[in-house]
C-alpha cells in the first residue's frame, strides 16, 4: 500500500533541485537571456557545496558555497555573452561541457566520501524544501510587483525599448544571470547533500535541461515553475516506486520516465502555445538576442 | 574606450585566425590549471599536444588520430549544416547510440550467417536510426512549435537508457557468462569494421567522413540548399520571401545530421568499440558539436578541427598515463576552447574602434 503522505514528501524532495534551478532560469529568460548552461552550473553547485558540507560538517555553508560556484560559473556565461555578444545558445552549451569536465576533474578526491546529515526543518522537511517552496511567491512578487521587476521584464521583453528609457539592459541582465547561477547551485547542491548524499561524476543526470523545459511549461509564471516541478518530482517518485515494487518493466526504461514526461509536456505546451488563442504572448520579447547599443 | 562597430561580413583573416588564438589561449590556461594542480605545465602540454604525434609512443598513438577524428567530421559535418540554418541539434549523441543500436541490431540478428550484404545492411540500418531518432525534434517541433533543443537533448538520455537495456536485455551475448554488454562485432567478419590499412587506424568510418565532408561543401557552396541553409539562418524572414519552407529545412537538417551521427555510431560499434555497452556512448556526439564551431561549420575547417579534437583526446589519455593527470583534462580543455572560440569571434562580426 502506498501511503499519499509519504509519496507527498518524496515528490517534494525529488522536485525541489528543479525547482530552484528553474525558477532561477526564469528570472534570467524574463530578462531576456537564453542561459543553456543550467546543467554545468547545477554540477558545478553539486561539487562546491558538496565538498564544503564535507569539509566544514555544516550543510548550510554547504549550500552558501554552492549558490556562490553557481553564480560564479554563470559569470564567465554573463562575461561572453553580455560584453562580447556571443551567441546565448553555443555559449550556455560550453558552459554545460565546462561545467561537467571541470567537476569531474576537481571532483575526484571527494568520490566515496559522505556528506553530513541535513538540517531538519518543520512536518519532517527539511529547510531547504521550505525555501524552494518560498522561493515561488518571492520570484512571482518580485517579477510581477516590485519596480525592479517591472525594470526587468522590460529589459527582457524589449531591450532596445528599456534603452531608450534609460534603464541599464546589461546589468539587469548580468544580475539576472548571476541570480540564475546561484539558484542552479543550491539546486545541484541539494541533489548532493540532501538526496545522493555522496559525489558522483555528472550526478545531475539531466536535471538542468529538465528545468529549461519546464520554463517554457510554466509559460515564464514562477507558480507554473512549481506545477512542473511537482509535475516531474511525482514521475520520477512515481517511476523510483514501480522499480522498487518489482514491476515486469526493465529497470532502465522505468528511469527514462523523466526525460519522456519532460518531452510530452513540452510538447503539449507547446502546441497549446501554437494553437491555441492566446498565441506567444508569453514568450519574453528579447528572449535569447543578443544586445548591442549603438549609442 | 572603445565602441563596436558591426560588420558587414565576417573578413577571411579574422575567420581563420580566430580559431587559432582559441587555440593558444586554451594552452597558455591550460597551462596555468595544470600549474595550479601541481603538474608542470609545459610537459604537460607538450604530452597532451605535441607528444601523440611525435613523442616516443607516437607508433601506437598516431593511427588512434583517425579513430578518433573520424566519429567527430562525420557528425559535425551534418550538425554545422542545421547550425548554419539556426537549427540546433544539440542531441547527436542519441542519434549516435540509436544508429549503434540499429546497426547492431542487424549483425546480431544475421549472426552467425556470413554474407556479403551483412555490412552494408547495418551501414543502411545506422544511417536510418540515427535519421529517425534525429526526426524525432524534427517532427515535434514542425508539428507542435517544441524546442528542437530541448527535446533532441532529453532524448541523448532516453538513447543511453535504451543501450543500457540492450546490453542488460535484448542484445545480451547468449554466451557472455551473464556479463552485461552485446556480441562483440569485431569477432564477426561479415559484420565487422576492420582497419583497412594497417597501422593507420582508417576505417570506413574515416571513409565516410571525408565523403561527408565533399558533400556537405558541395551543398553549402554550389547548391541551392546550401544557399536557403544559409538565407535561413541569416535573415529568417528574407528566406521566407525567397520561397524557403522553414519547416522542410528543420526536418531535412535534423533527419541528416541525425543520420551522419548514426553512421557514425554504426561504424564505431562495428569497429573500435565493437560491441553495445551500457557506457556505449563517449561524449562524441557533444564533441562534435565544439569541432563544427572550432571550424567555424566549414568542411575544411570541420576537418581541421576534427584532427585538432582527436588529438586532445589521444593526449589526455596519454597525460592520464604518464603525468597522471585527471581523465577528465580533456572536457574541460574542450569547454575552454569553445569559450575563448565563442569570446574571440567578436572580432570577426565587429570592428573595434576608439571612440570619438
Amino acid at each position: 500500500m502506498i501511503d499519499p503522505i509519504a509519496v507527498f514528501v518524496l515528490l517534494l524532495g525529488a522536485a525541489t533541485p528543479i525547482l530552484f534551478a528553474a525558477l532561477g532560469e526564469l528570472v534570467v529568460e524574463r530578462a531576456g537571456v537564453l542561459n543553456l548552461g543550467v546543467e554545468g552550473m547545477m554540477i558545478g553547485g553539486a561539487l562546491a557545496g558538496f565538498a564544503s558540507a564535507h569539509a566544514t560538517g555544516s550543510p548550510a555553508l554547504g549550500f552558501v558555497a554552492a549558490a556562490i560556484a553557481g553564480a560564479a560559473l554563470s559569470m564567465i556565461f554573463a562575461a561572453l555573452t553580455q560584453f562580447l555578444l556571443s551567441n546565448q545558445v553555443a555559449t550556455g552549451l560550453a558552459l554545460t561541457l565546462f561545467g561537467l569536465g571541470l567537476t569531474a576533474m576537481f571532483g575526484k578526491p571527494f568520490e566515496g566520501v559522505k556528506a553530513p546529515s541535513m538540517m531538519a526543518g518543520p512536518f519532517g522537511l527539511n529547510l531547504m524544501i521550505w525555501l524552494g517552496l518560498l522561493a515561488v511567491p518571492a520570484v512571482w512578487w518580485f517579477l510581477m510587483r516590485s519596480r525592479a521587476g517591472l525594470i526587468l521584464r522590460a529589459v527582457g521583453e524589449n531591450h532596445d525599448a528599456a534603452h531608450g528609457l534609460g534603464y541599464p539592459v546589461r546589468k539587469v541582465r548580468i544580475a539576472a544571470i548571476a541570480f540564475g547561477g546561484a539558484m542552479a547551485g543550491l539546486g545541484g547542491a541539494y541533489i548532493s547533500i540532501a538526496t545522493v548524499l555522496q559525489w558522483t561524476e555528472g550526478m545531475t543526470a539531466g536535471a538542468g535541461w529538465i528545468a529549461l523545459a519546464i520554463v517554457v511549461f510554466a509559460q515564464w509564471n514562477p507558480w507554473g515553475v512549481l506545477a512542473g516541478a511537482w509535475l516531474f518530482g511525482g514521475v520520477t517518485v512515481l517511476q523510483l516506486r514501480l522499480q522498487a515494487a518489482g514491476v515486469a518493466v526493465p529497470v532502465q526504461l522505468l528511469s527514462m520516465a523523466p526525460y519522456l514526461a519532460t518531452i510530452i509536456v513540452l510538447v503539449a505546451i507547446s502546441a497549446r502555445q501554437k494553437f491555441g488563442r492566446s498565441g506567444a504572448g508569453s514568450t519574453p520579447g528579447s528572449l535569447g538576442q543578443p544586445f548591442h547599443a549603438l549609442r | 574606450m572603445f565602441r563596436l562597430e558591426p560588420r558587414a561580413s565576417a573578413p577571411l583573416l579574422w575567420q581563420v585566425a580566430t580559431p587559432v588564438m582559441a587555440v593558444i589561449a586554451t594552452m597558455i590556461t591550460g597551462g596555468l590549471l595544470f600549474a595550479a594542480l601541481g603538474f608542470d605545465p609545459v610537459a604537460s602540454i607538450r604530452t597532451i599536444f605535441w607528444d601523440p604525434l611525435f613523442g616516443p609512443a607516437s607508433g601506437y598513438s598516431r593511427p588512434q588520430l583517425l579513430v578518433k577524428a573520424g566519429p567527430l567530421i562525420l557528425i559535425a559535418s551534418g550538425l554545422a549544416l542545421g547550425f548554419r540554418a539556426g537549427i540546433w541539434n544539440i542531441g547527436a549523441e542519441g542519434q549516435y547510440i540509436i544508429g549503434a543500436i540499429c546497426g547492431a541490431a542487424v549483425a546480431l540478428a544475421a549472426y552467425p550467417h556470413e554474407a556479403f550484404w551483412i555490412f552494408p545492411a547495418m551501414i543502411v540500418a545506422g544511417a536510418v536510426g540515427g535519421w529517425a531518432w534525429g526526426m524525432i525534434p524534427a517532427l515535434l517541433r514542425n508539428w507542435f512549435g517544441a524546442s528542437e533543443i530541448l527535446v533532441s537533448l532529453m532524448l541523448v538520455y532516453v538513447a543511453q537508457k535504451i543501450a543500457a537495456w540492450m546490453a542488460f536485455g535484448p542484445m545480451k551475448n547468449p554466451e557472455g557468462f551473464n556479463f552485461p554488454g552485446s556480441r562483440n562485432l569485431q569477432q564477426y567478419p561479415a559484420a565487422s569494421n576492420p582497419e583497412l590499412i594497417a597501422n593507420t587506424g582508417l576505417h570506413w568510418g574515416g571513409i565516410a567522413a571525408l565523403v561527408a565532408l565533399v558533400v556537405t561543401w558541395f551543398v553549402m557552396s554550389r547548391h541551392i540548399l546550401g544557399f536557403r541553409i544559409r538565407t535561413a539562418g541569416a535573415a529568417p524572414r528574407a528566406a521566407r520571401f525567397a520561397g524557403v519552407r522553414p519547416e522542410r529545412l528543420v526536418a531535412l537538417c535534423l533527419g541528416l545530421s541525425g543520420a551522419l551521427a548514426g553512421l557514425a555510431g554504426l561504424f564505431e560499434v562495428a569497429g573500435p568499440a565493437g560491441q553495445i555497452t551500457e557506457s556505449f556512448g563517449s561524449g562524441y556526439g557533444f564533441t562534435a558539436i565544439i569541432v563544427a564551431f572550432l571550424g567555424r561549420l566549414h568542411p575544411l575547417g570541420i576537418l581541421l578541427a576534427g584532427l585538432l579534437m582527436a588529438l586532445t583526446y589521444i593526449g589526455g589519455e596519454l597525460a592520464q598515463m604518464m603525468l597522471n593527470l585527471p581523465a577528465s583534462t580533456v572536457q574541460v580543455f574542450q569547454g575552454m576552447l569553445l569559450f575563448f572560440l565563442l569570446g574571440f569571434d567578436i572580432l570577426t562580426r565587429y570592428r573595434i574602434r576608439r571612440r570619438a
